[in-house]
């Protein structure tokens, strides 16, 4: 029997020299995985044009009808968006959404995606209503990762 | 009159060492726990966590007492000394380091040589068993009723082979006193005449302070916390200290009679005494985190069948090679 206790102390031991496997959360952060569902982003095309064009396939598809899209015709002289509509009213609640992914799925633009970000905590249940000027990315650059999704799916698609 | 300030100093210096090492002991028995089990421990709390057991302590003092109301007050609220007092006073006799000379005038960094050293901690900590049945029965409960008789019962079984198991020593050194038996140790420390008094010694000493793995009584999963259940706040917490500083005062024990007390080369006396005494208490801990516990039928035949017998085979044994060697 001692040396069965001799045996597991050894086991022990062993273990205290092994580097720790936690994360000291906040000084140190994990990176997500690439498919991780966070927070949402409304995508630009390179050119900078929006690349949403309000056809509300994204709330249909939406099990917890978190999106709200109202469209409008694109101005010919200075369009937003590619197509003849862009949306003009684009919200999502945040605290209803269950992150599922569909809305991602549904796109056939490759505006709306899902981004890593998991860190958003506000002190309002209203605060939590993002709208457009919240989810739309500034610039075309600042996502290059998610910017390359809706190349990847076409190709998964139409191959 | 001098003497009594010296004294009064001493005693001082190590009870209030004492109290504080058993304190932080929390914080490292945590840490060790965290380092076997591939994680940190608490480190937030002031650097490297140093502050946690003062957290702790302030947390526990403003948390409610509760007592129940069919307890007997008033044992209620000493058992918890009962057992802390002990555990404080069998330090008295441990030597902590060697004589220095401060002022012009030598002192021995003992607190009371008795020349029946080893008999007094003996003394000691039977009354300590006391502490842990009369808290059980004034809770008039269930499970610390249970919880505080089997304490009891494992407590004064296992007594015995510690004393048996200490016998060796006394016989090679030729006296009681930790004074003498460190002095003994000058050439060779006793670890080395006596491994069978060295190894009972060390699952007695688990034994006798309710630890991995014979901590039945106080086993959370087992019986929702036994003789202390009905402890809260600062009850608990004496409780607690009263458990760690058992631990510091065997270890200190275990360390004077088989590894040499406050002898090492190098370095300072009492920096050697702390260093063997941290190292028995991170050998509970890591029994701690390494052993399952044993049921309270394997304790009490371990107890009775397996080490009574042993130590008294190595008294004899002792007895014998010491009576072949001419003495």
């Amino acid at each position: 029997m001692l040396g069965e206790i001799a045996r597991g102390l050894w086991v022990t031991l062993k273990h205290s020299l092994r580097s720790r496997v936690t994360v000291q959360y906040p000084d140190e952060r994990e990176e997500m995985p690439k498919g991780y569902r966070g927070l949402h982003k409304l995508l630009r095309w390179e050119d900078g044009l929006e690349r949403c064009v309000g056809c509300k396939l994204c709330s249909a598809a939406c099990p917890v009808d978190c999106i709200f899209v109202e469209s409008a015709e694109n101005d010919p002289a200075r369009p937003t968006s590619k197509g003849e509509r862009y949306a003009s009213i684009y919200e999502i609640n945040e605290l209803r959404c269950i992150f599922c992914g569909y809305c991602e799925e549904a796109c056939p633009v490759g505006a709306i995606v899902l981004g890593s970000e998991y860190e958003f905590c506000h002190d309002h249940r209203d605060k939590f209503l993002y709208t457009k000027e919240d989810l739309l990315v500034r610039r075309t650059e600042d996502y290059p990762e998610l910017n390359a999704r809706y190349d990847e799916r076409k190709l998964l698609t139409y191959v | 009159m001098a003497e009594l300030g010296v004294v009064l100093v001493k005693v001082a210096v190590a009870f209030g060492a004492l109290l504080l090492l058993a304190a932080y002991m929390t914080l490292m028995e945590r840490r060790v726990f965290a380092l076997v089990q591939v994680r940190f421990g608490p480190n937030r709390v002031g650097p490297a966590g140093l502050l946690q057991p003062i957290a702790d302590g302030i947390k526990l003092m403003f948390k409610e007492t509760v007592i129940p109301a069919q307890a007997d007050k008033v044992v209620f609220v000493l058992a918890p000394a009962i057992t802390l007092i002990p555990a404080l006073a069998a330090f008295a006799v441990v030597p902590f380091g060697d004589s220095v000379t401060l002022f012009g005038r030598k002192v021995d960094l003992i607190l009371a040589d008795v020349n029946v050293g080893i008999l007094y901690i003996f003394a000691m900590s039977g009354i300590g068993v006391y502490g842990i049945v009369l808290g059980a029965w004034a809770s008039n409960s269930k499970y610390p009723l249970l919880g505080g008789l089997r304490s009891a019962a494992q407590l004064i079984s296992y007594e015995l082979s510690l004393g048996m198991s200490l016998m060796g020593v006394v016989m090679i050194s030729g006296t009681l006193s930790l004074k003498g038996i460190v002095d003994a140790q000058a050439n060779l420390p006793f670890i080395v005449l006596q491994p069978l008094g060295f190894l009972l010694f060390v699952v007695c000493m688990l034994a006798e302070t309710n630890r991995a793995p014979f901590d039945l009584p106080e086993a959370e999963s087992e019986l929702t916390g036994g003789f202390h259940t009905e402890y809260s706040s600062m009850h608990f917490a004496l409780y607690f200290i009263a458990e760690y500083c058992n631990m510091l005062t065997l270890s200190a024990v275990a360390a004077t009679f088989f590894l040499g007390g406050w002898r090492g080369p190098l370095l300072p006396p009492v920096v050697w005494f702390l260093l063997k005494v941290l190292a028995f208490m991170f050998f509970f801990m890591w029994m701690r985190a390494t052993t399952p516990r044993l049921r309270y039928d394997q304790l009490m035949d371990l107890g009775w069948k397996v080490l009574l017998p042993l130590s008294i085979l190595n008294v004899v044994v002792t007895a014998g090679v010491m009576v072949l060697m001419g003495g």
